[in-house]
């Protein structure tokens, strides 16, 4: 496996993991800007993170061999009007 | 009085843009049902998005953390930012690139298709519509139910049900998919706007500060676990996980993804998703919570919003977040809609000769027709269905599809998948939503009130199925994760079990190494607008 297909595959892994944030179960405290709970502001800012991987992966990986796909002629099972 | 004038302008500008997409309109299936998949790379965006927020996203999220409390963000919209995206980036552009070169309009064509067999597409589909109507149902009810608490109870549940129906109907039958995605613009910016101006408008007319409240839940040991997930099983949260994966196997879903003009229109999407999602829930999730102290002993909490916000927010601006509501609920209900029409359209009528008989004109009348039925049904049906909005969608829709999505990876990705593991999967899944209804129905009695423990529903089978509040579990997870991972194992096994597609099936899917395999049909053309314009 590739290096980059490894840190890509890792990279996914962790922010998988960092969703069980079991360490603010039982926590309300501190309040995130005076007001957010810290358990809803972690999964706040996770979705952030979660917005950036998504940020490293079309920029790393994306499949720009589908970027000239044409279309192949009539379906003969209604596919294509 | 005011609230519902409001709402019922947005009604009328809702129907003035399908009427407008009806003008542009051609007599086509592709144009009808994917817009002659055309649609560009923001309006891409902001429509997928709206197809897959119901009125769940405001309403039940907020109603859900009035009775929960914060955890329910991390369990269904922080989840959701991670797997969805992950979902469009990595099936929802292999999808778009089998329609544009095959021409399929549904997944029930490819999976035909891919797998040389008629019946396997026709079981998928008796399973998809199954769990798709569930769904269409529920949206209209949050609509007559938003329609009633924003007029105060002056607009009746039934016509209430009865007035998103026919936009929606409206909306679909004339302009099919052009008229969805272009409502879909404004819906979507109107509900993303939702959350913050709520939250604004609230915190305005409160005496305390939002910190004053929290902490006040925070310090009652009564409350705490509002603010806190201390009374959500660490299993029950690592489960939901999976239920996202139903995202891109719900078929208004997947049929959106074949409408994109180009594969780029996916960037944007999968990096502004979670934020979209962000942007709706936290404020639904956050002032739901903090309706415990408004609006304390609701009977029905999925209502807690529209209370605050007749409570503390002006009239005509309580009508026009009403829209926003309304607009999370037609957005999806639309598409839904839409895809159940073009799932009989294209994967029924026209695969059993219509098409030939008819030609497209006849398809796309026998569309339309299908549009008015279907919605008559499922209004009826959200009539007489005393279920709540997002239990039926939970129950069924959800994990079946997310527990499909194996079926989907393997076709795209799996050379030696064969139409026999499609089926074991499919049957695999039919088999535990029956389970999962019997036991609900028979532990339904024997739930146990919130914050208590689980009920053994066998004592003698342990703790192999137990009830909580509102689900069964299996060993402490939800009912998903034996299906999600059964689905997968049977694919495989029975996949390797029985005989491959034909070579020449899989030289049209895969003719080199899967990296490659799917823009085989690309001819050499220049760099796309986006690389074009980076490269000046």
């Amino acid at each position: 496996m590739k290096l980059k297909t490894c840190l890509l595959t890792a990279l996914v892994a962790v922010v998988y993991v960092l969703h069980q944030d079991f360490w603010n179960w039982k926590r309300a405290d501190p309040l995130v800007f005076g007001f957010l709970p810290i358990g809803l502001a972690y999964q706040a800012g996770y979705s952030i993170l979660a917005a950036a991987m998504m940020a490293v992966l079309v920029r790393v990986i994306w499949p720009k061999h589908l970027e000239n796909v044409e279309p192949e002629g009539k379906d003969p099972k209604g596919g294509r009007s | 009085m005011i609230p519902v004038i409001v709402v019922a302008i947005y009604l009328v500008i809702i129907g003035v843009i399908g009427s407008l997409a009806f003008r542009q309109s051609q007599a086509n299936t592709e144009d009808f049902f994917l817009a002659n998949r055309a649609v560009g790379s923001m309006v891409f965006f902001l429509s997928i998005f709206a197809t897959n927020m119901t009125a769940f996203a405001i309403l039940g999220s907020s109603g859900q953390a009035y009775r929960q409390g914060i955890g329910i963000y991390g369990l269904m919209a922080s989840s959701s930012g991670f797997v969805i995206p992950l979902t469009i980036f990595f099936i929802g552009t292999r999808l778009w690139a089998i329609g544009k070169r095959f021409g399929h309009q549904t997944q029930v064509a490819f999976f035909r298709d891919r797998w040389e067999c008629s019946a396997i597409g026709t079981v998928i589909f008796a399973l998809s519509v199954a769990m798709l109507v569930p769904y269409m149902i529920i949206s209209i009810m949050g609509g007559g139910r938003v329609l009633n608490d924003i007029s105060g109870g002056r607009v009746a549940y039934a016509l209430g049900c009865a007035v998103v129906a026919l936009v929606v109907t409206a909306n679909v039958f004339f302009g099919g998919m052009r008229g969805t995605v272009w409502v879909n613009i404004f819906q979507t910016l109107l509900f993303l706007l939702f959350g913050a101006v709520a939250v604004a408008v609230i915190s305005h007319g409160l005496p305390g500060s939002f910190g004053d409240y929290i902490q006040k839940i925070a310090t009652n040991p009564k409350t705490r676990y509002l603010v806190t997930r201390e009374r959500m099983p660490e299993r029950y949260f690592w489960s939901y996980t999976l239920i996202p994966l139903s995202s891109i196997m719900f078929p208004h879903m997947a049929i959106m993804c074949f409408a994109a003009r180009r594969v780029t229109a996916f960037k944007r999407t999968v990096v502004l998703y979670p934020l979209a999602i962000l942007a709706i829930w936290l404020p639904c999730i956050f002032l739901g919570v903090l309706g415990t102290q408004l609006e304390p002993g609701l009977k029905n909490p999925d209502g807690v919003l529209l209370h605050m916000l007749t409570d503390h927010a002006p009239a005509w601006l309580a009508g026009i977040l009403g829209a926003g509501i309304i607009s999370a609920v037609m957005g999806s209900d639309t598409h839904q809609v839409l895809a159940v029409s073009t799932m009989f359209t294209k994967d029924v009528f026209a695969h059993y000769g219509g098409k030939t008989k008819y030609g497209e004109r006849g398809s796309v009348y026998f569309a339309r027709g299908f549009i008015l039925v279907v919605t008559l049904v499922a209004y009826v049906i959200a009539l007489i269905t005393p279920a709540s909005i997002f239990e039926l969608a939970v129950r069924f829709a959800f994990s079946g599809f997310a527990a499909m999505a194996p079926v989907m990876v393997a076709a795209l990705f799996w050379k030696r998948s064969t139409k026999y593991g499609a089926l074991a999967s499919t049957l695999w899944v039919a088999g535990w939503l029956l389970l999962t209804w019997y036991l609900q129905t028979i532990s339904d009695g024997t739930a146990p009130g919130l914050g208590r423990p689980a009920a053994l529903i066998f004592p003698a089978l342990g703790h192999l199925f137990e009830r909580t509040m509102v689900n069964v579990t299996v060993f402490g997870f939800l009912p998903v994760v034996p299906m999600v991972l059964g689905s997968a194992v049977c694919m495989v096994v029975v996949s390797l079990l029985t005989a491959p597609p034909s070579a020449e099936t899989i030289a049209k899917y895969f003719p080199q190494p899967m990296s490659e395999s799917l823009g085989q049909g690309a001819k050499p053309e220049p760099a796309s607008e986006e690389f074009a314009s980076r490269a000046r």
